[in-house]
Formats: C-alpha cells, structure tokens, sequence
C-alpha cells in the first residue's frame, strides 16, 4: 500500500492540459461509429426494399399512383348506393357478433390455460419447481405458431365453422398471455402464501386466496389487451380461413364491382366496433392499473 | 370496543366480495354456454373427422409407400407417397407372374392375384375379395369390425400395419415408415441411403463423384436442389418472412419518429397539428391491417414489398402513438442544460431528447420486430409471398401435411430464434 501511494519513483502524471482533446476525440470516434452504423443500416434497408421489390408483382413507383384508384373507386360505388348502407350494416351485424364472439370465447379460454401455464411456470408458486423451464417452453412455441395456421389445419378435421377458430386464437391467447401472466405473477408478494400456508391451505386455496386477489387486475387489463388484439385475429382468420365477418368481406371483394357497397358497410362496422373496443379497454385498464397502484 | 358503523361497513364489503367471486365465475360460464349453443359445439364434434386427425399426425411423422396395381393393365408401381416420380423397387414386394404379395410386416400379408385380392391379418383371418361384373365381393370372418369398411365399389382395410383399399379401378396398399423419407437426398443423387458415416468419409478425403466438383458443394447442391422438399425454396421464403417483417418495422420507425415529435405535446407548440397527427394515427391503427394489406396489395400487386408495406403501414400508426409518449415523457432539465447553450430546436432534439428516448424506443421496436416476424407469415399468406404462402398451399391440398409439419417447425424455430435475439439486444440496451 506505502508502496503505491508514495511510490520512489512517481510515474508521469495525465497531462491535463489536452484533457478537451482526448474527450473531444472519443466524442468524435463515438459519432463516426455512430454514423457508420446508421448508414450501413440505411444501406441494408434499401437493398431489402429493391430485393423485395424484385420479387413482388408489381414495382412500388408503378403501384403508388394506383394506391388510390381501388379506395376511389369502392367509395364512388357505394356513395352511389349509399342509401344501401344502414340496410347492408345491418345484414352483417350477425357476422360481426359471430366475430366478436369467436374473440371473446377465445380470449375467456386462453385466459383460463394462460393462468394455470403461468402459475405452473412461476418460480415460487409452481407446484412441479423442476418443471418450469417445459412449460416456458410449451409457453414459447404456442406463441410462436400462427392461429391462422392452427385454424386451416383444423378445418380439414373440425370441418368448417368458428369452432376451429376459437381454438386456434385461443391457444395462441394461452401462449401470449401466459408469459405477461407469468410476470406479474413473479412479482407477487409470497407473504400471504406463507401466511395461507402456515394454516393448512392446499396449493389451490393458497393460489385462490393469496395471488389472484393481488394480480388480478393487472391480469384483467392484459386480457383486455389481448381481446382487442384477438377481435382483429378473429377478422383476419376470417379472411383466410372461415366464418365470420372477415369471410363476408372476403366473399364481397371477391364479387368485386356490383358489391362495394357491402364492402364499405362491413369495412365501416368493422372500423366502428375496433375503435369503440379499443375505447372501452383504454378506460377500463385505466381505471384497473390505477385502482391496482392505489392499493 | 368495536364501531358498530365500521363493523357493518366491512361486513357489507365483505358480503359483496363474496357475491363477485361467485357471480364471475358464474357469468362466464353462462357465456361459454351461450357460445357453445351458437357455435354448435355438439355438431361439430359429433361431425368432427377423426380419421382425417389420424392420416394427418401419422403423416406428420411418417411417410407411406403405395403399391398399387392398376386393374385394368395389371401394372405393379411401388412410389414414395404414391408419386411416380419417387417409384423403386421394395425387398417386402415380390411378383411372381400375376401374383404380387406384399408383405406389411407383423404377420400381416396382402396379395393381388388375377381375379381379386385378399388380406391376411393377425388375431382375424383372411380379407378376401373378388371382383366380377364390375362388382367386389367380400369374403371375411363375421361379423366385420368397424376397421374395414365395404360397399359395391369400395372396400377399405385400415390396420395397424398399414392400409388397403380396392376399388373397380385400382388396388392399393399403404406401408408406413417413420421419418420424412428422401429429405437430404433424392433418388437421382449419388448419395442416397448412404450412411452419415459414408457420407462424412465422401465429403472430407474420398475421390470426387463428379470430376469437375467437390463431394462437398456436390451434397450441398443435392440437398439445395431436392425436388420433393425444395430446400431452398422454403429457406428463400423464410429469409422473405424475416425480410417483410424487417423493412415494415424500420421503416415505419423511421416514419414515425419525426412525426412522433410533430404529435407530443411538449415538442410541436401547435395544437392543431398535433391533434391532426393523432387522429391520423388512430386512424391507421383503426383501420384493420387486413385492410390496409387488401387495399395494398390492390395497388402494388401480390409479392413481399406489398406485405413489407402492409406491416409499415400498421406500424406506423402504432409507433407514431408510443413515440409521442415516450416524448412526452422525458426529463426536460436535459433540454433545458442545451437550451442555455443557444442551441436551436433541431440541436435539443438531437442532444437533449434523441438520447434519453432511444433505448426505450429501440426496444419497442425490436419487440414488434420479433411480433411482427409472426404477423408476416399470416400476411405472406394473404399477399403471397413467404413461407406463409408455402404453408397455406399445402395445407389446401390437403395431403401435404409433412410438409406442413416441416414448415410448421421452422416458423417456430425462427419465431423463438428472433425472440431470443430480440431479448439479448433488449436487455443490453437497458443495461447500457
């Protein structure tokens, strides 16, 4: 120690002096690995365009003055007819309620898998400890796999229908909303485990009365979330597959001219019913997460 | 001494507490009742095809070899999944003038003679059919188990070994193997069945097949090329997935980041413009990306730019939100230290703001990448481009499955290879 702080021979001490020009220098190296990457990063955006471009059908300088002809010419038809309109709305509202439904069944069931994943999969709460890393992962490729993907392989075997939909979201739901589950879960205060544990409780009671009291609105404002998300899944695996307001609109674009009139009433439902959602989940998460944090 | 207004307060409390806890439970069960009824669960089941699941999984894992002997020539063909471009010649099938035997293995043996065909099955008997004016009769031990199924101008057999089915036109027998047969190497490589022993002595040191080529580059091309699992197709599609996904995400981040300054409250001093900018982006993200990828695809036709468009297009609604209150979020003292140096606003945004607000913004966007990654494949599959496209024309015909299996694995494997990077970047992002 004597050693190092009162050294023979004391070594040459930074010169403070071009203190301004190193810092300037490392601020300038900083910059010009900065910019370096930003343009590499530009570059490789670029040639991903021209790539994709390459293998598209049509070039994108030729299809940006089209981007309005098909809007323009859906709208003059049905302004045209647009005394069609609140008829029309009113013919696929049955649609639409199908599709709401499928959003809502499958929110409600992937909620139940994705509580009991996420429980099994926590730390602390799980009854198989050693068992947590299988369900991440079972949590993992459920999310990974595409609902729409689910849903048409289901078709050949469910035949037609929602069912086959509802299944395919809701394991998906169970996926995704197992993970955000899973981390409220974590952070969870175990002291009214202990306390339910220290009288007998069984693990359900335990669970029942000690963690879904204390992460249940949390929960309930990411199934919220999840049911917007799942109401335009539900749209789209329409689209694709079967049933549903999506399949309404997918008969109609097919038909083509002579029926853009059905095509804006559905669009117009369907754009209706996605903001009013969104809305109302906007408000009641509010008001959860801010209950929540109040105590 | 207890306050008897506090006592009653808390047992009403409690009281509704315990009328919620039951009614939720309650209220949602009586909604997936009501579901059940709508959706028409029980018809559903009772028509669900259980033997579609059952062809579905087993080719899942396994694939079939069909001989068939076409009745009318008397042909005898033996092809992988019945495709004549994958015919061979098994050891288990033996001709001998115009009796073909087939032997499925376990006992179980199937014959094609010149008037008919029988079936020989362990613990059962012999299945045996005639055909005469154009008519099959079925001779079998009474009464028949639910495993054969017969009328006038078909009989089928289905046993754990393997298949049969007679029809006026044609005989056929299905033998089952596991694993995806000819996946690395068709039969018109050089390669074929060849040990990976063989093949790792054939590729390292010894003397080339081809002269002008290395055993290496040689395999490499053979496994590139295969005709029956196209390789590199599918592994040109995938990179269009991934590349869809990442020119929609970046580029709508970089759209949205200027714009995300024009809609904060605390950057764009006027109101007008800044209401305008939100409600354009409620807009966009009002309006369905289904949407937005028919109305796209309209215009710029179907093809991977029309799905990178279609994802920017969505996106940008969506970062244009959550970068303005990321804005709105900041620690103004920053902006303020570069005010008191005279610096103009393009220098605060760029010294002030840019660095607080960019880890959180980077990790937005990678998280929407790795989502957005997932979203392409469904994308792909309504403007046609990608491996979703792949996916949803072997899933149509509906007998492809594995190679709806195969695509299957991949898509999974990319999905949970773009989380695990987007999280390892994330969490270095955070840490500094």
């Amino acid at each position: 120690m004597v050693d190092i702080a009162f050294g023979p021979e004391p070594g040459p001490r930074p010169d403070l002096s071009d203190r301004n020009q190193s810092y300037l220098l490392m601020v300038r190296q900083k910059r010009l690995y900065g910019t370096v990457l930003l343009v590499l990063f530009l570059v490789l955006l670029a040639a991903g365009f021209r790539q994709a471009q390459d293998r598209n059908a049509g070039g994108f300088l030729e299809g940006l003055p089209m981007l309005g002809a098909f809007p323009s010419e859906v709208l003059a038809e049905a302004w045209a007819n647009r005394a069609n309109l609140p008829g029309l709305a009113w013919h696929f509202l049955p649609s639409l309620i199908e599709t709401l439904n499928i959003a809502a069944v499958a929110t409600l069931l992937g909620g139940i898998g994705a509580a009991f994943l996420a429980l099994i999969s926590t730390r602390g709460l799980s009854p198989f400890p050693a068992l947590t890393g299988v369900f991440r992962r079972i949590m993992d490729a459920m999310r990974a796999l595409p609902d729409v993907v689910i849903a048409l392989v289901l078709i050949f075997i469910l035949g037609g229908g929602p069912i086959p939909a509802v299944i395919a979201i809701a394991l998906h739901t169970s996926g995704a909303l197992g993970k955000l589950f899973s981390e409220v879960a974590e952070n969870a205060d175990l002291k009214p485990v202990e306390g339910l544990t220290s009288t007998g409780a069984t693990w359900g009671q335990r669970i029942w009365l000690g963690i879904i009291p204390q992460v249940a609105p949390n929960w309930a404002s990411y199934g919220l979330m999840r049911f917007e998300i799942n109401v335009r899944a539900s749209a789209i695996l329409g689209f694709v597959g079967q049933g549903g307001i999506g399949h309404d609109l997918k008969l109609a674009m097919q038909w083509g001219q002579g029926r853009y009139d059905e095509v804006v009433a559905i669009f117009l439902i369907l754009f209706l019913t996605i903001v009013i959602i969104d809305r109302f989940s906007d408000r009641v998460r509010t008001r959860l997460t801010k209950g929540a944090s109040h105590g | 001494m207890v306050d008897a207004a506090l006592f009653t307060t808390v047992q009403t409390g409690f009281q509704r507490r315990k009328i919620m806890a039951l009614a939720v439970p309650v209220l949602i069960a009586a909604y997936l009742v009501y579901a059940a009824i709508t959706f028409d669960l029980v018809g559903v089941a009772s028509r669900a095809r259980m033997d579609n699941a059952r062809v579905l999984l087993s080719d899942f894992w396994s694939y079939k070899v069909h001989v068939t002997r076409d009745n009318r020539s008397g042909a005898i063909t033996s092809a992988i999944d019945g495709d004549n471009r994958y015919a061979f010649t098994p050891d288990w099938v033996t001709t001998a003038g115009d009796v073909t035997t087939v032997d499925l293995g376990g006992g179980t043996v199937a014959t094609y003679d010149a008037g008919g065909a029988s079936l020989v099955v362990p613990d059962y008997g012999t299945i045996d059919i005639r055909a005469s004016n154009g008519k099959l009769t079925l001779t079998a031990p009474e009464p028949l188990p639910e495993w054969i199924s017969a009328s006038d101008t078909r009989i089928g057999v289905t046993t754990p070994a393997g298949r049969f089915n007679y029809t006026k036109s044609k005989v056929e027998t299905f033998r089952y193997f596991a694993g995806w047969e000819l996946f690395f190497f068709t039969f018109d490589s050089p390669f074929y069945g060849k040990s990976a022993g063989d093949l790792l002595g054939l590729a390292l040191w010894e003397p080339r097949i081809a002269p002008d080529q290395s055993n290496l580059s040689l395999m490499a091309g053979d496994v590139w090329n295969n005709r029956l699992w196209h390789h590199g197709e599918v592994v040109w599609a995938l990179f269009e997935t991934v590349l869809m996904a990442f020119l929609g995400t970046f580029c709508a981040a970089l759209i949205a980041l200027p714009l995300g300054f024009i809609a904060a409250s605390n950057m764009m001093p006027v109101r007008a413009l800044r209401f305008a900018m939100r409600r354009l982006f409620d807009f966009i993200r009002g309006v369905d990306a289904l949407i937005w990828t028919i109305v796209l695809s309209r215009a710029f036709g179907p093809g991977p730019m029309t799905g990178a468009l279609a994802i920017l297009m969505t996106d940008t609604g969506a970062f244009g939100k959550t970068f303005s209150e990321a804005l709105e979020n900041i620690d103004e003292k920053q902006v303020e230290g570069i005010r008191s140096t005279g610096a103009n606003a393009l220098q605060r945004a760029r010294f002030g703001v840019i660095p607080q607000v960019m880890p959180v913004l980077l990790s937005q966007v990678l998280y929407s990448f790795e989502s957005n990654t997932r979203s392409a494949t469904v994308i792909g599959a309504i403007v046609g481009g990608g491996i979703g496209l792949l996916l949803t024309q072997a899933i149509q015909t509906q007998k492809d499955w594995e190679d709806v299996c195969y695509y299957l694995i991949l898509i999974v494997a990319m999905v949970m290879a773009m989380d695990w990077a987007s999280g390892l970047i994330r969490r270095k992002l955070i840490k500094g």
